[in-house]
């Protein structure tokens, strides 16, 4: 190496032994402590034993567990559903309109989501409490009975965590549609096809790289939901989130904690890393294609 | 073709749902009536109570505390890593890329119990120092992602025009980089701050018994306070932000 590679090489450790020592202290060894964790003995003051042992791993066969794993999964593959569904075609229409209507519509869109997180989840309590109004215009329609709960069921839990993800979905559908080239869809129609067809045929995968951004944003933060069960869920619609919280701060069993940490890390990473290979993929591909 | 109504209606549906629960909460934060079924007359009761409590502004000063510390220290990071991910395209960066991308998508709970266990490990006092170093650890990703936004258009010749011309390294840096990427880096800083400002989950697993952030507050107040207050609270912090968010775009108006 040239003294003035060797120059350019000692400045770029310089500059990049901050941030990346940072983020190797406290992220990387912090999270391969949450797998080696779950292989130790709890201590009975609530920290961690010295011992190596399997016994934790063996406590996960708790009757709760798959059922709760199992509504962790589906809640999250719903919501995310519902966020993708609605995302598109409210995109589909803001990209449509004039860019100063389209900078109003996204600023209306972003403003309720300054205000904190805590607030908002409590704005739907407050919404769905069973003495609040929505409850009572919903049993003087006849559309509820009196002694029907709103809140603390897995449904309530779904419709706060659509409202809570909605507009990270909504923001990079609608940066690909914008960027869609909407021609596309008169030539479909010229060439006889019909609305739905050209929509589905055309449009949506114009957008798709929108809507691999929007799934991933909305799925994953949605795996580990864990204030929106604890404030609108109520038992019976615990999520992984809420277990992991109790481990820790109720029984104080840290390695507990840490075993079903592991489970929900496994879930996140597995989706990320088949979304990051196949942008992979799709780059090499379509650097060779020419597209 | 005529086009379909349908996605303008999911539009305004939308829009609705957004907003929909913080109408309520207003509403609400002037009602006599506790939860609200009926309304039982105006009332400012709400936010007497609110102002009367002591703990509210011990909680604030703290999130303060550290909503200023973190951005000052996450930004000089940040910016350091977007500063090395722009300049350099070697083996160690693409490591350094993949570093700073992964707590972009690490769920809340999962960075909180793993920092809960590495001060735990570290027999580390949990207090303000640990929420402190929580705070920096997940601002750096998102401040080095806005400035690296803002160098992509840097051109650098203009920072080797003025090696060329004599400046030195430092100079340089100081007199034309730095003010090109401060709007990038004004912005990373604004993102950290609200984000430290906002944060809940990650603050609740490694906060200590004296170091109650505000958001730790409202989450106490939930489960046992009285929700009245917290809508009263929910109104004020709604017109902070509104206030912030205007001073923000007003200042970087002028800037242009």
């Amino acid at each position: 190496m040239s003294l003035q590679g060797l120059k350019k090489r000692k400045s770029e450790v310089l500059i990049s032994v901050s941030p990346m020592g940072w983020l190797f202290i406290f992220f990387v060894i912090p999270t391969f402590l949450v797998i080696a964790m779950a292989f130790r003995s709890a201590d009975p003051y609530g920290g961690i034993g010295e011992q190596w042992t399997l016994n934790t791993l063996k406590d996960l066969r708790n009757p709760n567990y798959p059922l709760i794993i199992w509504r962790t999964v589906w809640l999250s593959i719903i919501s995310t559903a519902i966020c993708i569904l609605t995302a598109i075609p409210a995109a589909y229409y803001i990209s449509r309109i004039k860019k100063k209507y389209q900078d109003i519509i996204l600023l209306f869109i972003i403003v309720p989501f300054w205000i904190n997180f805590l607030i908002r989840i409590f704005a739907w309590k407050v919404f769905l409490h069973p003495e609040g109004m929505f409850k009572q215009l919903l049993v003087t329609l006849h559309i509820s009975g009196p002694d029907s709960l709103l809140l603390y069921r897995p449904e309530a839990v779904l419709v706060v965590i659509v409202y809570s993800y909605l507009p990270f979905a909504l923001l990079p559908i609608y940066a690909s549609a914008e960027k869609f080239d909407f021609h596309l869809m008169e030539a479909a129609y010229d060439l006889g096809a019909g609305r739905l067809q050209a929509f589905i045929r055309v449009f949506i995968p114009g957008i798709r790289q929108g809507l691999l951004t929007a799934i991933i944003v909305v799925f994953i933060p949605a795996l580990g939901s864990y204030v929106i069960p604890d404030i609108v869920g109520g038992p019976s619609a615990e999520m992984i989130g809420n277990k992991i919280a109790q481990r820790t701060f109720i029984d104080r069993n840290l390695p507990h904690a840490s075993a079903l940490s592991a489970i929900l890390a496994f879930a996140v990473i597995i989706p990320s890393a088949l979304a990051l290979t196949r942008r992979f993929f799709k780059e090499k591909n379509s650097g060779s294609l020419g597209i | 073709m005529k086009r379909s109504r349908f996605p303008f209606y999911m539009t305004i549906a939308i829009l609705v749902f957004f907003y929909l629960p913080i109408v309520i909460v207003f509403t609400q934060s002037f009602n006599a009536s506790r939860f609200g079924g009926t309304w039982k007359g105006f009332t400012f009761d709400w936010y007497f109570k609110l102002f009367s409590d002591k703990n509210i502004w011990h909680a604030f000063s703290n999130t303060l505390i550290i909503a200023f510390s973190s951005t000052a220290v996450s930004v000089v990071l940040g910016t350091l890593s977007a500063f090395a991910l722009y300049k350099y395209k070697t083996k160690l960066q693409i490591t350094h890329n993949i570093l700073v991308y992964l707590p972009l998508v690490m769920p809340d709970i999962l960075m909180g119990i793993s920092l809960l266990l590495f001060f735990v490990s570290l027999k580390l006092e949990l207090g303000l120092f640990t929420i402190l170093l929580a705070h920096i650890t997940f601002s750096i990703s998102y401040v080095a992602m806005v400035v690296l936004g803002r160098f992509q258009d840097f051109d650098y010749s203009i920072f080797e025009a003025a090696l060329d011309l004599g400046a030195t390294w430092w100079t340089a840096v100081k007199k034309i980089m730095i003010p090109y990427l401060m709007p990038g880096i004004a912005a990373g800083g604004l993102l950290a701050f609200t984000l430290s400002l906002d944060d809940f989950v990650i603050t609740f697993f490694v906060s200590g018994p004296d170091s109650t952030t505000l958001p730790l507050y409202i989450y106490s107040m939930m489960r046992h306070g009285s929700p009245s207050v917290i809508n009263a609270l929910s109104v004020i912090m709604v017109l902070f932000t509104f206030v912030v968010v205007f001073i923000s775009k007003k200042l970087l108006e002028v800037k242009e």
